[in-house]
């Protein structure tokens, strides 16, 4: 459900270091951040590896490792989270960004992953 | 003359006699398309719903509220709502909570600690003024009895969601209805999902199945085992055999967590049904949801007496969104006209209604 609502358009931007856009958790309400188990980005077809992700909201900026044991932060239900990619950054121009969450949802007898890809433009 | 009865025995056997006093409502839920994506505020969806005269407003807590629960809800957005709650004349029916007893990574939340979590549901439901708080169908029954004596204090009931693939005449739910009638709280119950009396294949998931690469042949075949009744184990084999794979599967696999239930089974709990949660797919233009029997469920409903909400609850958005941009509203009105319909109302639902403001 809303996975093609999960990448928001126009949103690829350069960080220090790698790239950025803003991602939307795919689900009708919002997990707190130890329910996150994977956010997995590719980019042109690439994927990079955990290590190399952020994820930031509100002002905090935090590994995937680190969210794993987060019981005080959530993802809120269309909150824009800024999803950031250590990859030592991108060339300006349109890139292929594909975006997946993988979240423990208590009642569900499987764990979901849902994607997303976009075409964004990446301004110089 | 003699006085009219009124036993339950002779409301079951005269239904004409029997006016309705079943109160429509909306569950936000149902919006969840437009809100995701800030095209809907609160307002706008409270709004909405009363204007259709569905004045029960029915929330999953932490779709509505951010925040909750981890970080918690400033009372600025808890007095908002019931600012907007009074302007459109509106009633608080049920928050809907999680208990998300996999918090933690590996190992489940130890029991004091859910009975805890659902006791924070409980006093989040009374700020918000609802009557109700909805529990996940998962959660053990001795959590929600533990949490009971509490919820009776605040005046609050716990109701369990029975939504397919349970029914009530599931193990499971028979086990959480002897722990409450064993607990001898009245603050414990049900609200069936109307999902779990899904008789027919819905168009918008046939249609889906077919988007994402399921020949007609087998999505038809599947169309008509579902109406025929047939186990899914079998249907899932057939598909099989006629060569189907990937989705498939997956279509034949909806078998295994959707039946046509008997709205009558309801009539057995109704001292513990509360809330209804008025699950659909699909409105079509001519006010019929094609694949759950809302004339029945409404002739059982009238039948037992109900006399709660019965709250939209709008799943088609997820069938459909691949294809084009759903329209909640819309479909949020078609159903509460249907429903005011079968209810007997003498006005039809109309989003051109005045509101008060």
């Amino acid at each position: 459900m809303m996975d093609n609502k999960m990448i928001v358009e126009g949103s690829l931007a350069h960080v220090e270091g790698g790239f950025s856009f803003l991602g939307r958790l795919p689900y009708y309400r919002g997990l707190g951040l130890s329910m996150i188990e994977d956010i997995i980005v590719s980019v042109d077809g690439k994927a990079l590896p955990r290590e190399a992700i952020r994820f930031a909201v509100r002002g905090k900026t935090y590994t995937l490792d680190e969210m794993e044991t987060v019981y005080d932060n959530r993802w809120n239900f269309g909150e824009k989270a800024q999803i950031i990619a250590l990859n030592g950054g991108l060339p300006a121009g349109t890139h292929a960004i594909t975006f997946a969450v993988r979240m423990r949802v208590s009642y569900l007898p499987f764990v979901p992953t849902t994607k997303d890809t976009k075409e964004l433009a990446l301004a110089a | 003359m003699t006085p009219p009865t009124r036993s339950n025995e002779t409301a079951y056997n005269t239904e004409v006699a029997v006016s309705s006093t079943i109160k429509r409502g909306v569950s936000l839920y149902s919006y969840q398309n437009e809100t995701f994506q800030g095209k809907m505020t609160l307002e706008d969806c409270i709004r909405t719903s009363a204007k259709l005269g569905a004045h029960g407003i029915e929330i999953i807590g932490e779709q509505t509220f951010w925040g909750w629960p981890e970080c918690g809800v400033a009372q600025d957005d808890v007095d908002n709502w019931h600012r907007l709650i009074a302007k459109y004349d509106c009633t608080p029916v049920s928050h809907d909570f999680m208990l998300d007893y996999k918090r933690y990574k590996g190992r489940e939340m130890p029991f004091d600690e859910q009975v805890a979590s659902v006791k924070n549901d409980i006093d989040f439901g009374a700020r918000l003024g609802m009557k109700f708080i909805r529990a996940l169908v998962s959660i053990d029954p001795a959590v929600l009895v533990a949490a009971a004596p509490y919820a009776e204090e605040k005046g609050i009931k716990i109701l369990i969601e029975v939504h397919a693939p349970l029914h009530f005449d599931h193990p499971w739910i028979i086990r959480h209805a002897e722990a409450f009638e064993k607990s001898g709280s009245d603050a414990l119950g049900f609200l069936p999902d109307m999902g779990m009396f899904l008789f027919r294949f819905p168009p918008v998931w046939k249609e889906k199945f077919m988007r994402i690469g399921v020949p007609k042949a087998i999505a038809d075949y599947v169309e008509q085992a579902y109406e025929d009744r047939v186990l899914s184990e079998y249907v899932i084999l057939n598909v099989q055999q006629m060569g189907g794979t990937g989705p498939a599967i997956a279509m034949a696999e909806t078998m295994r967590h959707n039946a046509a239930f008997e709205p009558k089974r309801m009539l057995n709990y109704m001292h513990r049904i509360h809330n209804i949660h008025g699950k659909f797919y699909q409105m079509d233009e001519d006010y019929v949801e094609p694949s759950i029997p809302y004339d029945e469920i409404v002739k059982v409903l009238k039948q037992g007496n109900y006399q709660g909400y019965i709250c939209s609850e709008y799943e088609g958005n997820r069938w459909i969104e691949d294809a084009q941009e759903p329209d909640s509203v819309e479909q949020v009105r078609r159903q509460q006209v249907m429903l005011a319909r079968l209810l007997g109302e003498s006005v039809t639902p109309s989003l051109q209604s005045p509101v008060a403001a």
